[in-house]
């Protein structure tokens, strides 16, 4: 017995069942980071007046900055990848899926110092609210981000993408979907820079 | 994932780890099942301290302490137990985990579902939060006790809370794959000829709710994680400043507000109604139908009701919060749409009483479940509407009133039509009727007892009675005369027990010795039907299914049966 649909789309819908599951999937996940934004939206507007401007001045804008470009060319070398399977070129793929790992890698790296770096002058969640949200907000996207590196990783390594080479279709729509939702998580960091650390 | 070549499972693969969804439907039945009796067990110890005020508890006294005694703080802990294991590890999972698995791909003429994997994800994630949920009575610290809504600060406060929102993640987890699989499912999988306007009602319920599940759970996650990082890293997301607890100003930043999490909580458990009752409708829609042998009246417009309520149910959580001071222009939006959110709920309701109009009804044991549904749940519903007006709820909020409310909707409303659904599939999942006779042993007393427990809630309610009191109201001057009820009830609670004994019984013994049936007992349209009972593992049909007719036509003039199947031509 065979799912149908698994790998062919659906003529009515012009989805495969995987396509159409992450979109679910990813309509939940707004709502939990949309849950989250709430509450920092709620909290902000409880707190003391300039409370949350003047913890939010102690983070690092520069690393913030550079963290978000590293996170959107992770963007564009994802969707590079699932081309280059498009264009059944897999040695481009592994590249492009090497150079997405590199990125993640990258900024988790900075995101690790930055960590550290309110740790050394003493500064946690329980520190003041603003530290509190930004810690579980961050460090939410960040387990997001690790969860995306073991699903692409694995599909980076030989025992992942040998399906390349029994069934390259079902393969590429692996890598379709994982790309979509490394784009989502790549726009939670796009949402929480300006909310963290800009405003 | 390839079946095509039929390797022999051994048992582990074939009933444990299985991916198959009627196996897995199976495992959330019975766990559900399991969980809603240990619930309901809390229950009547609960109880029997509300009658018989600290005197020592029979039976499972021993467990309670060296006096036997319901303690106050256990008596918290149960209450909070009570309401998380009923909610969320019992009726959820029979409604959607075991019906929506087991019922659905059939209904649609699936093999599967759509991920069978994730399916199992679903039930293995539903189980370790079950464990996780049950081993919070062994801490040193003891279970939760600040009730299923686990209102800050107090529950902050509370050491046993940590290991209840760690549950509750996983049960969280659960649901979301289960009810994303469910949508995919429905959406891809309908055998050829299925339109839309072919699908049976309950498939309909069962769609709806899972986008209740998909869209309303991840608020409540993320407040959990909120709560988890005020318990474990000291941060201050619902203290507010200057909190003063135990006599002592607790040492925290404050600056936090208590109302976010009901809010966050409510987003949730608005939906989280719905998506109680919404599945139980589906089942007294197929059980109707299918008794009343006539196609259910105006199911249109029963399905355009059940997709209104869906997307209204998202903008009536604060009324569960008239009394937080949360403004009037809030409360007044809060009451008009909550009124609305009625409308759909008694169209449906309406719906099914006049598709009972000029029908030859058939007395069977689900038909009686469904029947009794009708009124209960409307008692539920109408007694809630005095609560979703500010001016009224003032006076109700916090009283037995409320819970007399909620538990007409889910006890003699929901888990009426989840005993429905059992008797009316179980010859599809063992091939063999359950027994008649046990079945009326286990309904009547059953419908009598609920409203022995829940109708004296009204009357203590209206006399001011509040709920999560440790001595059922002894202290209050206000409460002497309603407190006689408190016996009536718990008695009521305790020969409800015993009359699920019958359906025990019945479960066992038809299993192995009910009337063996062929694959249509009921004489049924529906898809699930065309299966062999039980159906083919990993595959459901023998051939390939192709639809023709809409879900409901029964005596269609002329037609050679008074019911004619959706897969014949």
């Amino acid at each position: 017995m065979q799912i149908p649909y698994t790998v062919e789309e659906r003529p009515e819908t012009g989805l495969n069942n995987s396509k159409l599951g992450i979109w679910v999937f990813l309509a939940s996940e707004v709502m939990l980071f949309g849950g989250l934004f709430s509450a920092y939206v709620f909290l902000r507007i409880a707190a003391p007046e300039g409370d949350f401007a003047y913890w939010g001045s102690k983070l690092s804008v520069p690393l913030a900055t550079v963290n978000t470009l590293v996170l959107i060319s992770s963007s564009v070398t994802v969707i590079m990848s699932w081309a280059s399977l498009k264009m059944k070129d897999f040695e481009k793929y592994k590249m492009y899926m090497g150079l997405t790992l590199l990125c993640a890698t990258i900024f988790l790296v900075i995101k690790y110092f930055e960590y550290t770096g309110k740790f050394h002058h003493g500064i946690y969640p329980s520190s003041s609210t603003f530290m509190a949200i930004y810690f579980t907000l961050t460090g939410l996207h960040g387990i997001h981000i690790i969860g995306g590196m073991i699903v692409m990783a694995y599909f980076w390594l030989p025992a992942g993408n040998s399906m390349w080479h029994t069934d390259p279709e079902h393969f590429t729509n692996r890598i379709e979907v994982a790309g979509l939702y490394w784009h989502f998580v790549d726009l939670v960091w796009i949402f929480l820079f300006p909310v963290l650390y800009l405003l | 994932m390839s079946n095509e070549h039929h390797h022999e499972e051994n048992f582990i693969q074939k009933y444990i780890f299985s991916v198959d969804h009627k196996i897995i439907g199976l495992q959330y039945g019975i766990t559900s099942l399991l969980f809603l009796f240990f619930g309901f067990c809390l229950m009547m110890v609960m109880r029997w301290q509300l009658a018989y005020p600290e005197t020592p508890v029979p039976i499972v006294g021993g467990l309670l302490g060296e006096t036997g005694i319901l303690l106050p703080e256990i008596y918290n802990s149960l209450g909070a137990m009570h309401g998380t294991i009923m909610i969320f590890l019992g009726v959820v999972p029979l409604a959607v985990g075991a019906f929506g698995n087991y019922i659905v791909p059939l209904q649609i003429g699936a093999p599967d579902m759509a991920f069978p994997r994730l399916n199992a994800a679903s039930y293995w994630s539903y189980f370790v939060g079950g464990v996780v949920m049950m081993a919070s009575f062994f801490m040193p610290e003891g279970a939760a006790r600040s009730g299923w809504t686990s209102y800050p600060p107090l529950s902050i406060f509370e050491a046993g809370q940590t290991i209840w929102l760690i549950g509750m993640i996983f049960l969280i987890t659960s649901s979301l794959l289960g009810s994303m699989n469910i949508i995919v499912t429905i959406v891809q999988l309908r055998a050829p000829g299925l339109t839309w306007w072919r699908l049976p009602f309950f498939v309909w319920a069962q769609f709806v709710t899972s986008f209740l599940l998909v869209l309303a759970f991840p608020p409540l996650e993320a407040a959990a994680i909120l709560q988890l990082m005020d318990r474990v890293a000291s941060t201050s997301f619902f203290l507010p400043s200057g909190l003063v607890y135990a006599g002592a100003t607790v040492e925290a930043y404050g600056s936090g507000s208590p109302l976010l999490w009901q809010h966050l909580f409510w987003f949730l458990a608005h939906p989280e109604v719905y998506v109680l009752i919404l599945p139980a409708m589906g089942i007294v829609g197929e059980v109707l139908a299918n008794n009343t042998r006539k196609p259910l009246w105006g199911y249109k417009s029963m399905v355009y009701a059940t997709i209104f309520l869906g997307f209204m149910s998202f903008v009536v959580w604060a009324h569960h919060m008239f009394l937080t001071g949360m403004g009037q222009a809030m409360s007044a939006f809060f009451q008009t749409t909550t009124m609305i959110i009625s409308i759909p709920s008694v169209v449906i309701l309406t719906s099914f009483f006049i598709s009972l109009w000029g029908a030859s009804i058939r007395f069977t044991t689900p038909m009686l479940f469904a029947l009794a549904f009708l009124p209960m749940f409307g008692i539920g519903g109408l007694t809630g509407l005095p609560l979703g007006v500010g001016a009224s709820d003032i006076y109700l909020h916090d009283t037995y009133y409320v819970i007399g409310h909620f538990h007409y909707v889910v006890a003699p409303g929901t888990i009426f039509a989840l005993f429905a659904g059992i008797y009316y599939w179980f010859p599809k999942i063992t091939g063999r009727k359950m027994s008649e006779a046990l079945g009326k042993w286990h309904f009547w007393p059953s419908l009598i007892f609920m409203n022995g427990i829940f109708m004296p809630m009204f009357i203590q309610g209206l006399a001011g009675v509040s709920r999560r009191m440790y001595d059922g109201g002894q202290l209050y001057a206000h409460a002497q005369d309603v407190l006689h009820w408190n016996e009536f009830m718990s008695t009521s609670a305790f020969l409800l027990g015993a009359a699920q004994l019958p359906f025990f019984i019945n479960v066992f013994i038809s299993m192995f010795h009910g009337e063996k049936v062929d694959r249509n007992p009921w004489g049924s349209t529906t898809i699930e039907w065309s299966a062999p009972s039980p159906p083919v593992p990993h595959a459901n049909f023998e051939g390939d299914i192709e639809v023709y007719r809409g879900p409901y036509e029964y005596s269609v003039p002329d037609a050679k049966n008074d019911f004619s199947p959706q897969t014949e031509k």
